[in-house]
């Protein structure tokens, strides 16, 4: 049962119109969550759809509490809806597994574990020979850039090193999908600008499915090719937003007209909502 | 504000504080301020400890001593660190652990003697009891506190890598926990220290903490002196091996 989409109609170089066929690689239908409290019940996410086709780039904003964390944990299976359904790759998601890989805003490497471990531990795991084992963290390491970091332990690294690490973990794994969960908020902006050019170049190169949560309305431009924007608590899909802006992109991009304007129009999204909610 | 101290003068205060207080001990004796029975001089204690180990068999208790800690110790950890992580990870079996746990340490060891030599009779195995009950209530608890001290993030980042149950606990929870459970042991082991007099001064004919009770009896101070002295060195020197070995194989704690 394979969900197809003809969305992605477009002139290849000799101006044939090229209808390239995507499939969904993740989807969540009529997502509630709704918790139990002292008080009564909670719902924190009401009718909350998404659709994530392969190798998008959608991030997730959203203002504080609207659940945008939450969705992302259940999209990894690591939190479960009261109602609905989270499907990844036609299959609905029962628990965490290899196919989606996650990043956290936290640092999560192994601090027992030299670099090269951390990236090779999803493989180790799956029992992957070593030699092979050797070849994907040698290339993940370079996609990032720390090969003279390979036999370091995390506490030598900079909170930048960690998350490229991270998503270099994440990859080598070869996931479905990556998830990341605010990967760069804890970052300072410089940092923060490069991370999100190296992540951007990593997408092109290797065209993963990510879905990136944040709140960070610049981030959520100059990275994705989509965004959904939720509302206030209860969360919901409230506006989705494509991002028609080079394929190729730089920092200077986020000196331009067009992107200025579209970082506008997604924050006027959310500002309407804190004005309507209070 | 706090101001930072090199090593060198943290040691160097360290030693002047020793030295002062054997000083004013050196002279009060000497000069004969204070009666020998209270305060033996220096010497004297010096002198017991070094023929107790040439002459009077010293050693043997010592060993007798080293062997009841280690025993005691090994079978609460052997029970308590299992169940610690246990409680630490699963709120059912926390509930289970913790409420009789946090009970039961609030109950002073000593009142648990007698009803110990009831139950165990007086032998070599009621003193191992006594350091048991002492130790595993407590490690059982600080241990259940070190598993719930590893981040659900980092745990979750290994199931997202495809650990199943039992990878995510011995190949994530486990190593991450295995520093803060050592620190946990040097912590109880120096506890071990302080039962084992206690169950020495009960029904014991050897070891260090007998050796006590019996200068005791025959007032010879400078015995006492010297006993609480070996007791505190060697209790020093089991936490300095404990803290050398987790430095070197802990190296990468941030």
């Amino acid at each position: 049962m394979k969900k197809n989409s003809f969305d992605n109609i477009e002139f290849d170089e000799n101006g044939i119109l090229q209808a390239k066929v995507s499939t969904t690689k993740i989807e969540a239908i009529g997502v509630d969550k709704v918790y139990q409290g002292r008080r009564g019940s909670v719902t924190a996410m009401k009718n909350c759809n998404i659709q994530v086709l392969d190798n998008e780039f959608v991030s997730i904003v959203g203002p504080s509490g609207c659940g945008k964390s939450t969705l992302l944990r259940m999209l990894a299976g690591l939190d479960f809806p009261s109602s609905g359904q989270i499907i990844i790759n036609d299959d609905p998601v029962i628990g965490p597994g290899r196919d989606r890989g996650m990043v956290f805003q936290t640092y999560t490497l192994f601090p027992w574990k030299t670099v090269e471990k951390n990236i090779s531990f999803g493989l180790e795991l799956n029992k992957i020979p070593t030699n092979v084992q050797k070849k994907i963290v040698d290339k993940y390491l370079n996609l990032i850039g720390l090969q003279e970091f390979r036999k370091s332990y995390p506490k030598e690294l900079s909170g930048g090193m960690k998350q490229r690490v991270a998503i270099a973990r994440s990859l080598a794994n070869n996931p479905e999908v990556l998830l990341m969960d605010e990967p760069f908020g804890a970052l300072d902006s410089q940092t923060k600008s490069s991370m999100q050019l190296m992540l951007r170049q990593i997408w092109q190169e290797e065209k993963p499915t990510i879905a990136f949560v944040t709140h960070d309305i610049e981030e959520a431009v100059f990275l994705s090719t989509k965004i959904y924007v939720m509302s206030a608590r209860p969360g919901s899909i409230k506006e989705i937003v494509d991002v028609f802006l080079p394929y190729d992109r730089t920092l200077d991009l986020k000196d331009t007209k067009e992107f200025i304007d579209l970082r506008r129009y997604v924050s006027s999204l959310l500002d309407e909502q804190l004005l309507t909610d209070g | 504000m706090k101001k930072e101290l090199s090593n060198k003068t943290y040691t160097l205060n360290a030693i002047i504080v020793f030295a002062v207080i054997i000083i004013i001990w050196f002279i009060a004796t000497e000069q004969g301020l204070v009666k020998e029975i209270i305060l033996p001089k220096p010497i004297n204690v010096v002198k017991y400890i070094y023929e107790g180990f040439t002459q009077n068999n010293l050693i043997a208790d010592v060993a007798i001593s080293v062997q009841r800690i280690l025993l005691g110790f090994l079978a609460s950890v052997i029970l308590g660190v299992p169940l610690g992580i246990l409680a630490g990870n699963s709120k059912i079996c926390d509930s289970f652990i913790r409420p009789i746990c946090e009970f039961i340490r609030y109950i002073p060891v000593p009142t648990l003697v007698p009803l110990v030599m009831v139950w165990v009779g007086i032998g070599e195995n009621a003193k191992i009891v006594v350091l048991f009950l002492g130790c595993v209530f407590q490690l059982l608890l600080m241990i259940a506190d070190d598993a719930s001290a590893i981040s659900s993030d980092l745990i979750n980042a290994g199931y997202t890598l495809g650990a199943t149950r039992l990878q995510s606990l011995t190949k994530i929870l486990l190593p991450a926990m295995l520093q803060r459970i050592m620190e946990t042991l040097r912590m109880v082991i120096g506890w071990a220290w302080t039962y084992l007099t206690l169950a020495e001064l009960f029904a014991a004919n050897s070891g260090l903490g007998y050796r006590i009770l019996k200068a005791q009896r025959f007032m010879q101070t400078d015995a006492i002196f010297g006993l609480i002295l070996t007791i505190g060195l060697l209790g020093l020197v089991t936490d300095r091996l404990f803290m050398l070995f987790n430095k070197k194989v802990f190296h990468w704690v941030e």
